[in-house]
C-alpha cells in the first residue's frame, strides 16, 4: 500500500508543482497589475501545497528523500503530474481556462480528500481545499468576464476551452490506482469527481455562451505513468538547472 | 489669502511636522515634486519584478522558490500602494503608466542591471532592499501624508525581503567553493551600483535642497549613503565575503567606513538609458500592457454590459 | 526568450492585429476603489489604501490580495472612489468639535442619577 500511496502523493505534489511553476512564469507580465499579485497568490498556493504533498510522499516512500529530492532531482518520465498543468500559460484567457478545468475537478478531489482515512493527507487536503475554493472564485469570476466581456476575449476563451478540453478526460477518469486507493478510503472515488465535473463545466459554458467542445476520439492521457508531452522536459529543466548544477548544495 | 500668504502658511504646517493631506493647498512645485518621486518609487517596485522575477522559475529549493515568488508578489503590491499614493495628487495611474512605457518616467536605475546568477537574488535582497529600507524608513516621516503612510506599511513587508536576501548569500558563502565563487561575483556586481542608489553626491543633486526644505526628505543622499555603508561592511564581513573596493578603509575620527571613489559616470549613463537592461525593461512592461489590453477592456465591457 | 518561453507556442495568436472597433473605449487602468479593513470582530473598518478594479466582485478580490496578506482581517470593504464625499479642508473650522462655549454637549454637565 505504501508504494500506490507514494505514487498517488505524486500525482498530487507534482500537479501543484507544475502548476504553480507555470503560473509563476506570470511575475511581471500580467495584464494588469493587480493580477500580477492574484496569480502570484495562486502560484504561491499550489507550490506551498506541492511541498507539504512531496514531504509527504518521501516519508511514506521511507529513502530518505524528501521534498527537494522529488522536486529537483527527478526526470520527466518519473513525473506522476497531469498532461493539462504542464500546457504552456498561452494568453490570459488560456491561463483562465487552465484553471478552471483544474480547479474545477481539484476541488471536488480535495474536498474527498479531507476525509481520507491517512490523516495527515486529510490534514494538508483540508487546508488545500479552502485555497482552491478562493482559486476557483478568482478563475470564475474572469471566465464570466471574458466570454461576456467583448467579442475577442469570448472568441479567446473558447479556442483555450477547445484546446484544452482533451486534457480533462486525464483528471476525472480513474485507473487502477486510483481504484485500489478510493476502495481503501484513502485516494478520492474520480467517478464522484467527474459528475461534479461534468455538472460544473455544463453550468460555467452556458453562462459564459460558450459553445460546448468536442469530446476528442484520442483524449490526451499518460502523465500518471510519466509519458508526457514535450513541454514538460523543457519547465523541468529550467525548473531544475541551478539545484542540479550544485548537487547535494544547500540553499 | 494672497499665494505668498498660503505659501508662508504652508511651510509653517511643515516646519511643525504636520502632514499635508491631498485637499490641502499646495504649491505647484511641492505637487509634481511629489508626483515625480512617488510615481518614479511605484515605478521601481513595478519594474522591479522582472530582474527578481527572472529567477522564480530557477529557484533551487521549494523554500527559496516560495520566498523569492512572495517577495516579486510583494514588490507588486508595493507599486499599487504607492501608485495609489500619486493618484491622490490628482493623475490617473493611466497617466503615469503611459509616461513609463514611453519613455517620459524614470524608475531606479538598479534595476536596469542584469540577474545573472541565482547570488544575484541573494545580493538584491541584502543590499538593494537594504539600501531601500533605509530610504523608506526615512519616507515614513515625509510631508506629505499619503506617501508616508504607503512607507510605514511598505517598511513593514520590506524587513523579510532583506533578511531572506543575507540569508541566502550567508548559505552561498558558506556553501560549496562554487557557492561561494558565485557569491562573491554577485557582491562584486551588485555593491557599487547599490551605493549608486543614493542619488548623486549632494553637491550634484538638483532636488536635494527644496526636498528637505518641504519635509519629503529627511536625510541628505551622502548621508543616506554613508548610513548604508556602515551597516553593510560588518554584515559583509560576517558572511565573510570580500567588499570589491581596494580603497575602503575604517575612519577612526569619525567612525565612518570610507570609500573609494564612485564611477559617476557609470550612474549617468545607465540613468540616461545605457545600462545592460533598459530597454528589455521597457520592453516587457511594454509588452505586458500591449498584450493585456484586450482583457483589460473585456472586464470593462462586461461590466458596462450588466449596468444596462 | 524563445517560443517555448512564458507565451509558449501561444504567442503568434496574440500578435495578429486586431481590426479597429468603432469609437473604441480608450485604454485603462479601472476605475479606483477604496479599500477598508476591520481587523477583528468589534473594530471598525480603517482605511488601508486603493486598488483599480472594473467592478465590486474584482475589487473585493484585488482588495483582499492586496491588504489581507498578512495579518488578521474579518471584513473588508471596498467602494468606488467617486463615490466618497469628503470635506473641505475650509469646512475645518466647522469640525473642530463643541468649543468651550458649548459645554451642554458633555456628559460632565450633567449630574447623573446617583451624583
Amino acid at each position: 500500500m505504501s508504494r500506490e500511496l507514494f505514487e498517488y502523493l505524486l500525482r498530487l505534489g507534482d500537479d501543484r508543482l507544475v502548476l504553480g511553476h507555470r503560473l509563476s512564469e506570470w511575475c511581471g507580465h500580467a495584464p494588469i497589475l493587480e493580477e500580477d499579485i492574484a496569480l502570484a497568490n495562486v502560484a504561491l498556493d499550489c507550490i506551498g501545497q506541492a511541498t507539504q504533498l512531496l514531504a509527504l510522499a518521501g516519508e511514506i516512500e521511507g529513502a530518505g528523500r524528501d521534498a527537494d529530492a522529488l522536486a529537483f532531482f527527478r526526470g520527466p518520465t518519473e513525473f506522476r503530474s497531469c498532461l493539462l498543468v504542464e500546457q504552456p500559460n498561452g494568453d490570459f484567457a488560456q491561463t483562465i481556462a487552465r484553471q478552471v478545468l483544474y480547479d474545477a475537478a481539484g476541488a471536488n478531489v480535495l474536498e474527498q480528500l479531507a476525509r481520507s482515512s491517512e490523516p495527515r493527507l486529510a490534514s494538508i487536503a483540508a487546508h488545500a481545499a479552502i485555497e482552491v475554493r478562493y482559486h476557483l472564485r478568482h478563475a470564475r469570476e474572469w471566465w464570466q468576464r471574458l466570454g461576456l466581456g467583448t467579442e475577442e476575449s469570448h472568441r479567446r476563451l473558447q479556442r483555450a476551452l477547445d484546446e484544452l478540453w482533451p486534457f480533462t478526460h486525464e483528471l476525472v477518469t480513474p485507473d487502477a490506482l486510483d481504484r485500489t486507493l478510493a476502495a481503501a478510503g484513502i485516494g478520492a472515488d474520480l467517478d464522484q469527481t467527474r459528475a461534479h465535473f461534468e455538472r460544473e463545466l455544463d453550468e460555467l459554458i452556458r453562462s459564459a455562451k460558450l459553445r460546448q467542445p468536442t469530446t476528442p476520439a484520442f483524449p490526451a492521457v499518460g502523465g500518471r505513468h510519466g509519458k508526457h508531452g514535450e513541454h514538460l522536459d523543457h519547465l523541468l529543466s529550467e525548473m531544475q538547472s541551478v539545484a542540479r548544477a550544485h548537487p547535494g548544495a544547500q540553499w | 489669502m494672497t499665494n505668498a500668504e498660503r505659501e508662508r502658511r504652508f511651510q509653517e504646517r511643515i516646519d511643525a511636522g504636520q502632514k499635508i493631506e491631498p485637499k490641502d493647498w499646495m504649491p505647484e512645485a511641492y505637487r509634481n515634486q511629489l508626483v515625480r518621486m512617488i510615481s518614479q518609487h511605484a515605478h521601481s517596485e513595478t519594474v522591479g519584478q522582472l530582474p527578481e522575477g527572472n529567477w522564480i522559475t530557477r529557484a533551487p529549493s521549494l523554500r527559496r522558490k516560495l520566498g523569492l515568488l512572495a517577495k516579486v508578489q510583494d514588490e507588486a503590491g508595493h507599486g499599487l500602494y504607492l501608485y495609489a499614493a500619486a493618484e491622490t495628487l490628482g493623475i490617473s495611474r493611466e497617466e503615469l503608466v503611459h509616461a513609463l512605457h514611453e519613455g517620459h518616467a524614470k524608475y531606479s536605475s538598479i534595476f536596469n542591471y542584469p540577474t545573472l546568477t541565482w547570488a544575484d537574488i541573494g545580493a538584491i535582497g541584502w543590499l538593494v532592499d537594504g539600501a531601500a529600507i533605509l530610504n523608506q524608513t526615512m519616507l515614513t516621516k515625509c510631508s506629505y501624508g499619503p506617501y508616508a503612510r504607503a512607507m510605514v506599511r511598505i517598511c513593514k513587508e520590506e524587513r523579510f525581503h532583506e533578511r531572506q536576501g543575507y540569508e541566502i548569500m550567508r548559505a552561498l558563502a558558506q556553501g560549496t567553493p562554487a557557492q561561494r565563487a558565485m557569491a562573491q561575483d554577485a557582491l562584486d556586481r551588485w555593491w557599487w551600483p547599490t551605493l549608486m542608489m543614493f542619488g548623486p553626491p549632494d553637491e550634484a543633486s538638483v532636488h536635494n535642497d527644496t526636498l528637505m526644505a518641504w519635509g519629503v526628505k529627511q536625510k541628505s543622499n551622502d548621508e543616506l549613503r554613508q548610513w548604508f555603508v556602515d551597516l553593510a561592511v560588518p554584515q559583509a564581513q560576517a558572511l565573510p565575503l570580500v567588499i570589491p573596493d581596494p580603497e575602503l578603509r575604517f575612519d577612526e575620527a569619525t567612525s565612518h567606513w570610507r570609500t573609494g571613489p564612485i564611477d559617476w559616470d557609470e550612474f549617468w549613463r545607465v540613468v540616461r538609458g545605457g545600462g545592460i537592461c533598459n530597454r528589455e525593461r521597457l520592453r516587457a512592461r511594454r509588452e505586458a500592457d500591449e498584450e493585456g489590453r484586450w482583457v483589460r477592456e473585456a472586464a470593462e465591457a462586461y461590466t458596462a454590459k450588466r449596468r444596462r | 526568450m524563445g517560443a517555448r518561453g512564458r507565451r509558449g507556442v501561444h504567442r503568434k495568436a496574440s500578435a495578429v492585429k486586431r481590426k479597429a472597433t468603432p469609437a473604441a473605449t480608450p485604454d485603462t487602468q479601472w476605475p479606483l476603489w477604496e479599500v477598508f479593513v476591520q481587523e477583528k470582530s468589534g473594530a471598525p473598518h480603517e482605511h488601508a489604501g486603493s486598488v483599480h478594479a472594473p467592478d465590486a466582485e474584482l475589487a473585493l478580490q484585488n482588495a483582499r490580495d492586496a491588504y489581507a496578506r498578512r495579518g488578521p482581517v474579518t471584513s473588508l470593504w471596498v467602494v468606488e472612489a467617486r463615490h466618497i464625499s469628503a470635506t473641505t479642508p475650509e469646512d475645518s473650522p466647522f469640525l473642530l468639535g463643541p468649543g468651550p462655549e458649548k459645554l451642554y454637549r458633555h456628559p460632565r454637565f450633567y449630574k447623573g442619577a446617583k451624583e
